[in-house]
């Protein structure tokens, strides 16, 4: 462990605004979390945390201080390769033993979560993110590094842990307790809100086998959240259970947050990390790439999702030979793809962000005025945009192209679109009639921390005048 | 470095707060003795019914048919006896063995003192104990077994057993978690136990030269005592029989077994999440 990270640490130990920047510089100087892999582009995001800080103080919450420090923690897993012997074999060979590899999980990094604070921690999966919940909740050991903990722990890696299925759900909030931590004494005090914040009175006594899976969720979570713990370990709970129940757990989330306990969110739900979140790291392959507002982390982790599944072979309908191909081909459609807003070729565009869809044209044959155009379909088949050269505002045409020219054909514009898939069909015509059309030979995801019904996702502003006299009533005066 | 609140230590055998190791041991002992005969009728019945069963065949069997009891005092209440103890200790070892392996989702979801698992089986089985031994009671009142004063001994000579019964139950749980053979293994170690201990044939039945090796043995010192305290002072005691250091050999084997026992399950008791 670097001296610079202990005084990162005694600064944060300090005060809660000092933090950040010494956190920032001191990732920098270390290298700490560049380690590893230096080819990869690694660009380390410190994000602003004050305006998280912001946040709680308008709620009326001072920080006294760290309630989860981590220093340095990291653990590898021994992953046997599993070899099948003959009996043969192993007779011969008694003493071989099964060979194994060191599987790095996590590798070693450094934060500390403020107390009262909501801390997101995402990434991919197998990023890490559950091994270091795991290793803070104190289920694995870690190999190395430190970690603090202030206050009551209460993890919570999945719901209904421990629920013995030929026992009523009473028993079992009991069980649960105990095994949290509580006395039996403080597990049976509970048991009446734990059933009623579940909306399982008429259940209660009933064996929780016979339980549906919903409601095994809702009574898992609601015996977590009933411990009275100052520091919750959550993974991944939030996408189960029924609309009434997540609008439950988020309004409970939401009350955690007034209490001033802290949590510690593993999940991929980005909404959930920004709504709730003051702060939010970033995992990938172990390492933490990323520590800041949950807003930039969030998007940042869609970004490198995305990136990472388009570029493993996905079968998008440019790979086909079969693609559907139109025209007369006196003009070529060489490639298509898609660019970012700094005009580097992208697999992703996050919403909200200029960013162009492109072609590659050759000519074969002297064309005149020849149009260009791309069609923009979304998953659910819908055109979402369709743009050409002769819209555009060419009217004069766009001149004479030579035989053997090669024209690289663009169109800019904003990422409106809702988040999903897109495929892009760009063909080029002449007097109606098509001289090449490719149809569907790109496609590209959009990412959005929030997600949307609507075919696009336009930029809107909400105003509501109650105050104001209707315009019939102005009308009247 | 200033450090905050408590360091994160990883999971361990016994935990920073005995009580909370304690109440954790108690409930789950609790709940598998409940859940034990669920839904069956007779319930606790059945736990009695199995060593009486057991009792009753090796009675036919030895007593009557064989006549291994000729010429002794209370030869049933000392087999019903033996048979109890043995119940205790294989009950207590074999749910012990797979108990870890058995919880997985616990020891991998929730972090707590890991000793509490093999503890509570070993708990559950020292439950079953104490009815059974209620219905020893009963029996030797029936067949007229008169009461001593040296019974004060047999609480004491119990807590030999389970402190015997729990230095196994923990050895082989935590062995079990990474080599799957200690099950068998233990199999085959109980049932050399079995007839290695005077239970279903009089310690009399044997050669009086290999009388006192057989008190190497910790479990049959528990019940030959057991038998001579209790039931039949007239039956020598291993006090008589055997040499002090033969003596001492079994009492060694009992603490080497807890403080093995407890030392490999603390050993492993940090890794046992992830090798699950």
């Amino acid at each position: 462990m670097s001296s610079g990270f202990e005084g990162f640490l005694d600064e944060t130990l300090r005060s809660f605004d000092g933090c950040d920047a010494a956190f920032e510089s001191d990732l920098l100087q270390s290298g700490e979390l560049r380690r590893g892999e230096p080819d990869r582009k690694r660009d380390l995001h410190v994000g602003t945390v004050a305006a998280a800080a912001g946040r709680r103080d308008n709620a009326g919450m001072a920080a006294p201080g760290p309630a989860v420090v981590v220093d340095g923690l990291h653990k590898s897993f021994r992953l046997p390769h599993e070899q099948v012997h003959t009996l043969k074999e192993r007779v011969l060979h008694p003493f071989v033993r099964a060979t194994h590899e060191n599987f790095r999980a996590l590798s070693p990094l450094s934060f500390s979560v403020q107390e009262g604070e909501f801390f997101g921690i995402v990434g991919r999966n197998g990023s890490g993110k559950s091994t270091l919940l795991k290793c803070l909740a104190g289920i694995y050991h870690a190999d190395g590094g430190r970690a603090w903990i202030r206050g009551r722990l209460s993890t919570f890696i999945e719901l209904g842990v421990g629920f013995n299925m030929d026992l009523a759900a009473r028993d079992n909030i009991v069980i649960n307790g105990v095994m949290l931590g509580l006395s039996p004494r403080e597990a049976r005090r509970h048991v009446d809100e734990v059933i009623a914040f579940a909306g399982l009175e008429q259940f209660s006594d009933l064996k929780v086998k016979n339980y549906s899976s919903g409601m095994l969720v809702r009574l898992g979570f609601s015996v977590l959240i009933h411990v009275d713990a100052d520091v919750l370990l959550i993974d991944e709970v939030l996408a189960v259970g029924d609309a009434q129940f997540q609008q439950k757990c988020h309004d409970q989330f939401t009350g955690i947050r007034r209490t001033g306990k802290t949590v510690l969110l593993v999940t991929h739900d980005m909404g959930a990390v920004e709504r709730y979140c003051d702060r939010a790291i970033l995992l990938e392959q172990g390492e933490m790439t990323m520590l800041g507002d949950p807003h930039e982390v969030g998007m940042h982790y869609l970004q490198v999702n995305f990136e990472q599944e388009t570029q493993e072979p996905v079968q998008t309908p440019g790979d086909s030979e079969k693609v559907a191909r139109y025209g007369n081909r006196s003009a070529e459609i060489l490639r298509t793809w898609f660019e970012d807003e700094g005009g580097a070729p992208a697999t992703s565009l996050p919403h909200g962000r200029p960013c162009a869809l492109c072609a590659e044209v050759v000519f074969r044959e002297d064309v005149d005025d020849p149009v260009f155009g791309f069609n923009l379909h979304s998953s659910a088949d819908h055109n979402v945009l369709a743009a050409n050269s002769e819209q555009a505002g060419a009217s004069a045409g766009s001149g004479r192209f030579r035989s053997g020219e090669r024209v690289t054909f663009r169109v800019r514009f904003d990422n409106l679109l809702s988040p999903g898939r897109y495929e892009v069909t760009p063909a080029v015509a002449r007097a109606g009639a098509w001289l090449d059309r490719r149809e569907r030979l790109a496609s590209v995801v959009v990412t959005s921390t929030h997600s949307t019904d609507a075919v696009v996702d336009l930029p809107y502003e909400v105003q509501l005048d109650r105050s104001a006299t209707s315009p019939s009533s102005q009308a009247l005066a | 470095m200033t450090a905050i609140g408590v360091p994160v230590r990883g999971p361990t055998a016994l935990g920073d707060d005995p009580s909370r190791f304690a109440r954790l041991t108690w409930t789950l002992a609790v709940t598998q003795f409940k859940l034990k005969f669920y839904g069956s009728v007779l319930g606790y019945l059945w736990q009695l019914m199995r060593p009486l069963l057991l009792f009753g065949v090796l009675y036919v069997v030895f007593s009557v048919a064989l006549d291994f009891g000729k010429g002794l005092t209370h030869f049933p209440v000392m087999l019903l006896l033996g048979v109890v103890l043995y119940t205790f200790v294989v009950e207590a070892v074999g749910s012990a063995v797979n108990s870890v392996v058995e919880r997985e989702n616990l020891v991998r979801k929730i972090e707590f003192p890991r000793m509490a698992i093999p503890a509570a089986a070993v708990l559950t089985a020292l439950f079953n104990l104490g009815l059974n031994l209620v219905v020893v009671a009963v029996f030797a009142v029936v067949s007229g077994v008169p009461l001593h004063a040296a019974l004060l001994q047999a609480p004491l000579l119990l807590a030999g057993l389970v402190a015997f019964a729990l230095g196994l139950s923990l050895l082989v749980s935590a062995l079990y978690v990474r080599y799957r053979d200690v099950r068998p293994m233990t199999d085959v170690f109980l049932q050399v136990l079995f007839y290695g201990t005077p239970v279903l044939y009089p310690l009399e039945a044997l050669p009086e030269d290999l009388q006192p090796w057989f008190m190497l043995n910790p479990f049959a010192v528990v019940v030959q005592q057991m038998r001579h305290t209790a039931i039949d002072p007239s039956a020598l005691s291993p006090f008589e029989l055997a040499t002090g250091l033969q003596l001492g050999v079994a009492a060694g084997i009992v603490v080497a077994v807890c403080v093995v026992g407890y030392r490999v399950f603390r050993r492993m008791a940090p890794r046992m999440a992830e090798e699950l």
